[in-house]
């Protein structure tokens, strides 16, 4: 069966911008300097997934799953939370990480794996996380983070602390346990909880509907007794509008929300999958017409707060800036050895501490030719 | 000092957890207003108000999924899963989740998470209410493994494991919830983890145990006495991290090990054992090392006295060491 193209958000979606980047539905209230950091923060994850995908082709880094086509997803939403408030992010979310201040250096450190990487090498390349901006390590398990941003939300309520919440999830997530586990508790304890989802229509290569029989993903909130709202998932006007409500909702103790922002993936899963085995290319002329940086760009200019001319140096500040952190990082060496045995228990044991030294002792091991996935 | 069942200390223990430190909270299906199906949170709820104990709707992954959170967030929550048998919905989030969120974040993150359940048979309640899978939570690096198997030792080794910084697997021989009542300290009495306890002091042959197979293999161990062998219990109360040196130290002295669990024998804890004790110590070994287990079957409902082992069965086996 060969899946029919995604439709385009129905007319129950909110919208604020058209795809001409017309203003069509009440701008929510940003101020204009906002409007251009979250332009050029759009900018910033477009060309940095450029750059990334790039180093994986020419064999640099392991692997790399971009968010292009998802950058006012996760823009929008991100700008939507106060710095106090907690992120738990799936695949596509290191743009939400990189707004509330973790650095590039940081970024290509984590996807390179060596010594200067918070995490030391421990988790594949886009796995990151990083305490000073409050986003939690994620998993490659779908929907596991689910849970985890509604138990952190209860102990925020229980703690009589203001912050929200943020579970972040793709359209397949939707499908697993964890979820409907999660938004249940949520329903159930109304927790300042709001669950995000980046409704990009495919799950690696199993579309949307194969996915679910629901008209919609938000739609599957009502089950659990809160609200879900959908929203075009590429106008960032519209997903600030509709995250923020949701934050604001939660945060005034009215309980959770579902956030279906519908965009589209553009790229493949991630450097390992080549989308042209299982979509149409008719599916991506048609919503590379939606694409949510132009469509910001056509906005502002047409407000008169952006020059066509100051774009290029922008990307070119970008580009020495990411330039630059990828040849400090490539020049780090990786985790020693010992590393390892760190973080497994609090304290380590005196059978990790033997291991350690039996490992230290038998050195680098032989290097396993091969890329993922084999 | 006063008198009390397993159920009693371990309520003792959540009640003094739940006074000392406001960020202790307890979680779990019929936890609240029931106070738990064996009545281990009984009155708890009452006294500590439903934020702090908490009844769930029925969902295992969504309760340890969520204390993750909470303690992520800075709480420390006590997971209640009613049987071990129904804690696969949260196997995911224990072992992909619970036991790396500080390995994976390079320990920027911690889940100081106790997940308490009841485990283990001779209660004649069949398949799903007397399973003891323990071996799958000690294969998996970043938890701890607590086995009690005395009133005073369930009361010091939960209030140490709420203590401590790391996710617990605190699985309760339930087969001893009311079978022995004993003096158990009052107020905070903690018993450090990863230390073994002998539960019988002897000198010619060790059975290792844990949780309901103490009893037994001290039974066993009295018998072989009135046959004039002296035979020495270690309770091991932890599984993991092993308090590998008292194995050894008792494995030497004795010369002849006996390994008792009631969880099939196929990959059980009494192989992790058996494999220690082998490489570390087989020069001062003067018997095979044997093991009491279940079978490598389901657990039955009408022939469980036939599937767990018990004294007679221990006994057997130190017989068979000692005539080497």
């Amino acid at each position: 069966m060969t899946p029919s193209p995604s439709a385009p958000p129905p007319p129950s979606t909110l919208q604020v911008l058209d795809i001409e980047g017309k203003a069509r539905g009440t701008v929510p209230e940003i101020p204009p300097e906002d409007l251009i950091r979250l332009f050029r923060h759009m900018l910033r994850m477009r060309v940095l997934d450029q750059r990334m995908l790039s180093l994986q082709r020419q064999g640099r880094i392991g692997f790399y799953g971009t968010a292009t086509g998802q950058e006012a997803a996760v823009t929008g939403s991100a700008y939507a939370l106060r710095p106090t408030d907690w992120v738990f992010p799936a695949l596509r979310e290191m743009g939400v990480s990189l707004w509330r201040g973790t650095t590039i250096r940081e970024i290509v450190c984590q996807l390179i794996g060596n010594r200067g990487d918070v995490l030391i090498g421990r988790q594949m390349p886009c796995h990151f996380s990083d305490r000073k901006v409050l986003t939690v390590a994620w998993s490659s398990v779908i929907g596991t983070q689910l849970p985890q941003a509604m138990g952190a939300a209860w102990a925020a309520r229980i703690l009589k602390h203001d912050t929200v919440c943020m579970g972040y999830l793709g359209d397949g997530a939707s499908s697993s346990s964890d979820f409907h586990a999660a938004a249940n508790f949520a329903g159930v304890y109304r927790l300042p909880v709001v669950f995000f989802c980046q409704n990009n229509q495919w799950a690696i290569s199993v579309p949307l509907k194969l996915q679910t029989a629901s008209e919609s993903i938000a739609v599957k909130a009502v089950a659990y007794g809160f609200p879900g709202v959908r929203v075009d998932g590429n106008d960032v006007l519209a997903v600030i509008d509709a995250t923020r409500a949701a934050v604001d909702r939660a945060r005034r103790g009215e309980g959770p929300t579902l956030v279906e922002a519908v965009t589209f993936r553009m790229g493949g899963h991630s450097s390992s999958d080549d989308p042209t085995r299982y979509r149409e290319a008719d599916e991506v002329r048609e919503w590379e017409r939606r694409d949510p940086l132009q469509r910001f760009r056509s906005y502002l200019e047409g407000r008169g707060l952006l020059r066509a001319e100051e774009e290029p140096g922008w990307t070119q500040e970008l580009n020495d800036e990411i330039g630059a952190a990828i040849q400090e990082a490539e020049a780090l060496p990786p985790p020693g050895i010992e590393t390892m045995f760190d973080d497994v228990y609090k304290e380590v044991p005196p059978h990790l501490e033997e291991q350690r030294r039996y490992a230290l002792a038998m050195g680098e091991g032989q290097k396993v030719e091969g890329a993922f996935p084999l | 000092m006063p008198q009390m069942t397993m159920v009693q200390a371990l309520q003792d223990a959540l009640r003094v957890a739940l006074r000392d430190d406001p960020t202790v909270v307890v979680l779990g299906e019929d936890v609240g207003r029931n106070g738990g199906v064996f009545r281990v949170t009984e009155g708890l709820q009452a006294e500590f108000g439903s934020e702090r104990v908490a009844d769930t709707p029925l969902s295992e992954n969504g309760i340890v999924g969520g204390a993750i959170g909470m303690a992520l967030y800075g709480l420390r929550p006590v997971a209640e899963i009613q049987f071990v048998d129904f804690i696969y919905p949260a196997f995911d989030q224990i072992v992909s989740e619970l036991a790396k969120m500080r390995w994976r974040s390079a320990g920027q993150y911690s889940c100081p998470v106790v997940v308490r359940a009841p485990y283990g048979g001779g209660i004649k309640g069949g398949l799903y209410h007397s399973q003891s899978p323990e071996a799958y939570f000690c294969h998996t690096a970043g938890l701890k493994v607590v086995i009690p198997s005395t009133p005073s030792d369930a009361k010091g080794l939960l209030l140490a494991s709420l203590a401590g910084e790391d996710p617990v697997i605190f699985l309760e021989p339930k087969r001893l919830y009311r079978t022995l009542k004993e003096d158990v300290p009052e107020g905070r009495h903690t018993v450090p983890l990863s230390m073994a306890r002998v539960a019988r002091a002897g000198e010619q042959c060790t059975v290792l145990a844990y949780g309901a197979m103490v009893p037994v293999s001290v039974e066993a161990a009295s018998s072989a006495a009135e046959r004039g062998w002296s035979v020495e219990v270690v309770d091991l109360r932890t599984l993991v991290p092993l308090d590998s040196e008292t194995v050894l130290e008792s494995a030497r002295k004795t010369g002849r090990v006996v390994i008792v669990h009631e969880a099939p024998r196929t990959c059980g804890f009494g192989a992790e054992l058996a494999a220690l004790v082998a490489e570390r110590a087989i020069t001062a070994l003067q018997a095979p090392i044997l093991r009491v287990t279940g079978y490598d079957t389901p657990f039955p409902y009408t022939l469980e006295h036939s599937y767990l082992p018990d004294a007679p069965r221990v006994l057997r086996a130190i017989e068979h060491v000692m005539a080497y």
